[in-house]
């Protein structure tokens, strides 16, 4: 009896585990996608909106969309940032967004709209995560 | 097309956005993630009106 409630306690957690990664991933590639997945739907929408609106502004405001470059760090630390805006930074990327040479002032002001929309969407990942495994309710 | 926001403008988008998020992630209950996205796009919005201050009697 005992052994059959720890085979199934552990069952369960490696599933919870799956969930969690799955969230995570999906999470990252998509913003608000690891919390849609885990039926949190109001959650989700909101920082699907979020954080593709402040992506999409900063590429309005001609911010740069960094490539990685380990050169220079800031360029580096800069792409780490955009990385994390997912599936995201790639489309962008692949369409030539954020490359053209800066002549107006709040093109600084999108660089830092589309880094900040990347750290973001990691911290929103990793909240599903924690909603997956339990940890935050 | 390019959006071309004054500084202000482009604070309040920022505070607005950030705040969603850190209000949802940050804590667990929904009353609790309205309070404190309020409390975050304050402080957000505070913090760029004094600094601005700041920054005017320097150079004044």
């Amino acid at each position: 009896m005992a052994q059959r409630v720890e085979t199934a306690k552990s069952t369960a957690g490696a599933k919870s585990s799956g969930l969690g990664y799955a969230a995570l991933i999906a999470g990252w590639l998509v913003p608000g996608a690891g919390h849609l997945l885990l039926k949190r739907w109001g959650r989700g929408f909101l920082i699907l909106f979020s954080i593709t609106a402040m992506f999409v502004l900063g590429i309005l405001m001609q911010g740069k969309l960094y490539a990685p470059n380990a050169s220079e760090l800031l360029d580096l630390l800069g792409f780490l940032g955009d990385l994390g805006a997912g599936l995201l930074y790639f489309i962008g990327h692949m369409m030539g967004l954020g490359q053209a040479p800066v002549q107006v002032v709040t093109a600084d002001y999108g660089a830092k709209f589309i880094v900040v929309a990347g750290l973001l969407n990691l911290i929103a990942a990793v909240d599903a995560h924690n909603i997956a495994v339990g940890r935050k309710p | 097309m390019t959006l071309t926001p004054s500084h202000f403008s482009a604070v309040l988008l920022f505070a607005s956005f950030a705040s969603i998020v850190f209000g949802i992630t940050q804590r667990a209950t929904p009353k609790a993630m309205l309070r404190y996205g309020i409390y975050c796009f304050v402080l957000f919005i505070g913090s760029v009106i004094v600094a601005s201050w700041v920054m005017y009697f320097i150079r004044h």
